[in-house]
């Protein structure tokens, strides 16, 4: 029976491993190939669970990376210091691996390239993978709104989705993709160099008064610090929407 | 900072809500009997590393739901939510 018949109901499916992609030292995307996938919103997450042979299970909650029209599943995962999880998916996956999983999940941080409001993406490290389905989305859709992204990493060398990002931003329509850089930049840097804050949303960032919507997806401290900035400077609490990564990502 | 940290966002329950409930439940609004403000769940606050899951107003912090999950059944503590909204035909 096709999974979308069951009504609402999650149940745990199996993907196979298909392809591996190193994004940065720390990050690597997972492409799986998911029998009977049903077709995700961009913003939407999954489960993942892992079984150990004496039956031990974790389980957590990761972003889908690629865009809904992509026939095949992808997470990227950043490998957390003491995580069991991340470091398994990070350093210890293999081509071929099976991977246990439910979803997609959530109906609130989601974007659909048919609304009209321009599209405001803030990312703090890893937080841009959600907001990287959204990019995907967006350039496989037809008539889409102005979109830019403001994208806080630590380096140059942490900057994921770097050379992607790249391309979008110079291809004809595609979005304005702002990097600030907070610990290390390259030699001859011009762009900034400090954590997010309302100076910068106020140059980055759509005006209020086009009706923009934005998605704020980081560490904890950073969706909060960037969500009141972007209030304070006109935009409407309503259309700040956010995910923040808790400490149990591991 | 550490109850700063561990708080996210009620996005972080919907594969948990997903267990009990047959409509998508983060974009559910839901409004707190405390303050009268409503939001959707998905936008409010969670806490996720206690024994329970709980789910704060992102307005006043008032607990609005606790969501154990035992061996065998879960227990949905209500607590300030005076009500649900949840989209999807019946």
């Amino acid at each position: 029976m096709a999974r979308a018949a069951v009504l609402g109901r999650l149940s745990w499916t199996l993907g196979e491993v298909v392809e591996l992609i190193d994004e940065t030292p720390r990050v690597r995307s997972i492409v799986l190939d998911v029998p009977d996938w049903p077709r995700h919103r961009a913003g939407q997450h999954v489960d993942v669970r892992l079984t150990a042979e004496d039956g031990y299970q974790a389980q957590r909650s990761y972003s889908i990376a690629s865009a809904p029209e992509d026939p095949r599943l992808a997470l990227t995962v950043e490998r957390l210091p003491d995580g069991e999880v991340s470091s398994y998916l990070v350093g210890e996956l293999r081509p071929g691996d099976m991977l246990e999983l439910r979803g997609p999940i959530g109906g609130y941080f989601v974007w659909e390239a048919s609304r009209q409001e321009p599209l405001l993406l803030v990312a703090g490290g890893s937080g841009i993978v959600p907001l990287m389905s959204m990019l995907r989305h967006r350039e496989a859709s037809a008539t889409v709104p102005g979109a830019r992204l403001v994208y806080s990493s630590r380096s140059w060398e942490d900057v994921i989705y770097r050379e992607e990002l790249e391309r979008l931003s110079s291809a004809a329509g595609g979005p304005q993709v702002i990097h600030t850089l907070t610990r290390t930049q390259p030699p001859g840097w011009t762009g900034y160099a400090r954590r997010v804050d309302g100076a910068m949303l106020a140059e980055a960032a759509w005006a209020p008064s086009a009706d923009p919507m934005a998605f704020v997806c980081g560490p904890t401290p950073f969706v909060e610090s960037v969500a009141s900035a972007l209030v304070l400077i006109g935009y409407r609490p309503t259309s700040v929407k956010t995910e923040r990564f808790g400490p149990t990502g591991g | 900072m550490e109850s700063q940290v561990s708080r996210v966002d009620g996005n972080a329950m919907a594969g948990m809500l997903g267990e009990i409930f047959v409509h998508e439940m983060t974009a559910a609004r839901v409004a707190c009997g405390g303050c009268g403000r409503i939001e959707a769940i998905g936008a409010e606050h969670a806490y996720m590393d206690a024994p329970s899951v709980v789910l704060r107003c992102c307005h006043c912090e008032g607990v609005l739901l606790v969501l154990t999950r035992a061996r065998d059944n879960y227990v949905l503590g209500l607590g300030k939510a005076s009500w649900l909204e949840v989209a999807g035909s019946p």
